[in-house]
């Protein structure tokens, strides 16, 4: 991979870098409304999608390094600019939102088809989301992204170990495995939060940045094909949520007295039971 | 990656497609048409075809109730570990039978690897009706791309009603990718399915970090495609064989984007924070050499060693493993506390655990207050006979 010495031709590489950023609801901070049963969501502030950092703070140190540009993509509400603006303080150079009424209500089926329409009028080498969201917890819009786009893709990407105009080579969580990956550009990774620290918003960035315009795209700027005019939001959305509520609280705590050799015994067949042992 | 798409509903293997392609991109295999690395999405065929069963992707008919009917059937897609099954494909079996049951129709489950004759066998004997193998070396590592094709020829060949996939990072990787592939809904880590009298699959999970729980339904396609949460379901058990084993072809395309360069074992979570399991020790641990017992009851359920901040103070832990405010937070499935009071600065970094048992001679002890399990009890007593129990029956080893 890449040419020795390793920056040779650092200065005329221009890779192009695009981070999916969601804003999403502070954690712990959504109910369930026991007389309605919708979520109260109403005076929950927002943040960015705390993975979606390292994902954008990954196309950002790869930029810095080895030339090109980042562009910060979301999809939601126009509030979703502020995880736009919050981009450009961390270095994003353009900020791309998509938003449309057209798009509520989409599940992750709709989303990642709208997400990779876009993606068709953005340059894009190296396209960088989070492992998943604190909201939806999916994990599948990114592999779908990549799916829709018809390009290689890794989820839980542990490490980014080099990448260059042609290739990324990741360390990659597989379950009891870890695996190091080769993938052709144009790919997408889903990274966990070992990949990086993510950097602070700088002061400096917000004033230089002050007046750099976000691009809001709609549902015609995305212009589907004959065929798929029916994709976005809630239309495109196969799954449906069918009922919210609460979780069950901790079950009523259980007390457990005895001898020892009783206690033991209960925790060994609970521990089997759980299939820890 | 195939790039057309084939109603195998519709096609009745006439072979036009296979007669008028000049690139040599599409072959019969078993009757059906396969699309290989030859094909220039020309349309020609899609022309040719007289039963209109070949499009372009996205060309998606809508679905209509009527089809749904063609689907029938519970699909588990399997997972493999280093040392062969994954357990995680017992449990996907357990619900998948009781579902299949659920609805009267058959349980299938498919094996995709390179050399997988003995976790096809493990598959009929825990009760598949059906085993689809594709066996190919190109299948030998996890990669999503050639697997969501190998997933992509079993869904179109056995037409199951629901796909039911592991909820590990191999699972929820492949399982997306899949579902953008056939256009249908998936739900992401479900913790309990159930079925209802039109066969729509209901499909719970915890979201927003495990502050609500949802029911989700996408009855409207087919397959309903779920992954399944691990170590939530029951495990299927061994029956006498019944079930049937088919071999499906893959032809895999030779240009695949993505390569894997080196497997390794995983190492075992270094700090608290990534644990499974955490057994945490606190002052009611009286010396650092009594550590050992909570070290050996980790290593026995595949977890780690965590503390509360006196023993870091103590020099008996380094600080990686000080569980709360001024340590980590930790969300584990299970947390066991040993001698630990439950000062609030340490219940912040652990209330989140799924499961909680405490073990504290003092019952108000306030761990008590965010235990699931309260032992009133010593932990000097209680651990090492634990672990004699543990080596009496022979198999200490983390599932
Ligand atoms: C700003 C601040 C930040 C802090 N941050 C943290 C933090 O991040 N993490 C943290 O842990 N603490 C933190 N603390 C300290 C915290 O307040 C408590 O002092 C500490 O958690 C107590 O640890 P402990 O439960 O192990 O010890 P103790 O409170 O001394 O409790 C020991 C327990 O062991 C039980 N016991 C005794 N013998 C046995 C036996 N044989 N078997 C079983 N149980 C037995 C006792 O009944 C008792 O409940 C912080 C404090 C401050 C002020
Ligand atoms: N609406 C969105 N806009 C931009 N990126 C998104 C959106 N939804 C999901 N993503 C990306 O996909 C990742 C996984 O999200 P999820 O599948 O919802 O868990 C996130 O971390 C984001 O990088």
């Amino acid at each position: 991979m890449g040419p020795y010495p390793p920056d040779a031709d650092r200065m005329v590489m221009h890779i192009e870098f695009v981070a999916l950023v969601k804003q999403v609801p502070r954690t712990g901070e959504v109910e369930v409304d026991p007389e309605t049963g919708n979520l109260v969501r109403e005076g929950v502030a927002a943040q960015t999608n705390p993975y979606d950092l390292h994902a954008l703070e990954a196309a950002l140190a790869l930029r810095d390094r080895l030339g090109g540009t980042v562009t910060a993509l979301s999809m939601g509400p126009p509030q979703a600019e502020d995880t736009l603006r919050e981009a450009f303080w961390m270095g994003a150079d353009r900020g791309i939102l998509l938003s449309d009424a057209a798009f509520a209500g989409a599940d992750t089926l709709a989303t990642a088809y709208t997400l990779a329409r876009a993606l068709r009028d953005i340059p894009h080498d190296l396209v960088l989301a989070g492992m998943q969201t604190t909201d939806g917890d999916t994990a599948q819009v990114g592999p779908g992204v990549a799916e829709f786009l018809h390009i290689a893709h890794a989820s839980y990407v542990l490490r980014i170990e080099e990448a260059d105009r042609r290739e990324v080579c990741a360390v990659v969580d597989a379950g009891d495995r870890v695996q190091r990956v080769a993938l052709a550009l144009p790919a997408l990774l889903t990274v966990t939060r070992e990949v990086n620290q993510p950097r602070l918003p700088s002061f400096r960035r917000r004033l230089a940045t002050r007046d750099r315009p976000i691009e809001t795209w709609c549902r015609e700027d995305l212009a589907p094909p004959e065929g798929e005019e029916a994709y976005f939001g809630l239309e495109g959305s196969p799954t449906w949520v069918e009922e919210i509520f609460p979780p069950p609280g901790n079950p009523e705590r259980e007390t457990w007295r005895g001898r020892p050799g009783e206690l033991t015994d209960r925790l060994l067949a609970q521990l089997e039971e759980w299939k820890y042992l | 990656m195939s790039v057309l798409r084939v109603a195998y509903e519709n096609c009745d293997g006439c072979g036009a497609c296979v007669a008028v392609c000049p690139f040599d991109g599409v072959v019969l295999e078993e009757g059906v048409p396969r699309f290989g690395a030859g094909c220039r999405v020309c349309g020609l065929c899609i022309d040719a075809c007289p039963r209109g069963a070949l499009g372009l992707p996205g060309e998606e008919d809508a679905g209509d109730v009527a089809d749904l009917s063609r689907y029938r059937g519970v699909m588990v897609v399997s997972e493999r570990a280093a040392d062969g099954l994954d357990p995680v494909t017992l449990e996907l079996m357990g619900e998948g039978r009781r579902l299949a049951d659920a609805l009267g129709e058959a349980l299938s489950v498919v094996v995709a690897g390179a050399d997988v004759d003995a976790e096809a066998r493990e598959c009929l004997v825990h009760g598949a009706d059906r085993v689809l193998v594709l066996d190919h070396p190109s299948l030998a590592h996890f990669r999503p791309e050639p697997y969501t094709d190998a997933l992509e020829g079993a869904v179109r060949h056995a037409l199951p009603s629901i796909v039911l996939m592991a909820g590990t990072p191999v699972g929820r990787s492949l399982a997306p990718r899949l579902a953008v592939r056939l256009r249908t809904g998936l739900t992401a880590d479900c913790t309990s399915l159930e079925v209802n009298e039109r066969g729509e699959l209901l499909q719970t999970r915890p979201a927003f970090g495990g502050d609500i729980m949802a029911t989700i339904l996408s009855g409207n396609h087919r397959p309903q495609m779920a992954t399944v949460r691990p170590r939530v379901m029951p495990r299927a058990g061994r029956l006498p064989v019944t079930g049937t084993l088919e071999r499906l072809p893959f032809r895999p395309d030779p240009e695949y984007p993505g390569r894997v360069l080196e497997v390794r074992e995983k190492p075992a979570a270094d700090t608290v924070a990534d644990a499974d399991v955490v057994v945490a020790a606190g002052r009611g641990i009286r010396r650092a050499e009594d550590l050992d017992m909570l070290h050996r009851l980790a290593d026995a359920l595949g977890g780690v060693v965590g503390c509360s901040r006196p023993l870091v103070e103590a020099g008996w832990l380094p600080s990686t493993q000080q569980v709360g405010l001024s340590g980590r937070t930790v969300r584990p499935k299970l947390y066991i506390a040993c001698g630990i009071s439950g000062a609030i600065q340490h219940v912040a970094g652990m209330r989140g655990s799924e499961r909680i048992i405490a073990i504290n001679p003092d019952e108000n002890a306030p761990i008590f207050d965010v235990a699931h399990h309260a032992l009133v009890g010593d932990a000097y007593e209680i651990i090492p006979a634990l672990l004699d129990r543990i080596e009496e029956r022979g198999d200490a080893r983390a599932v």
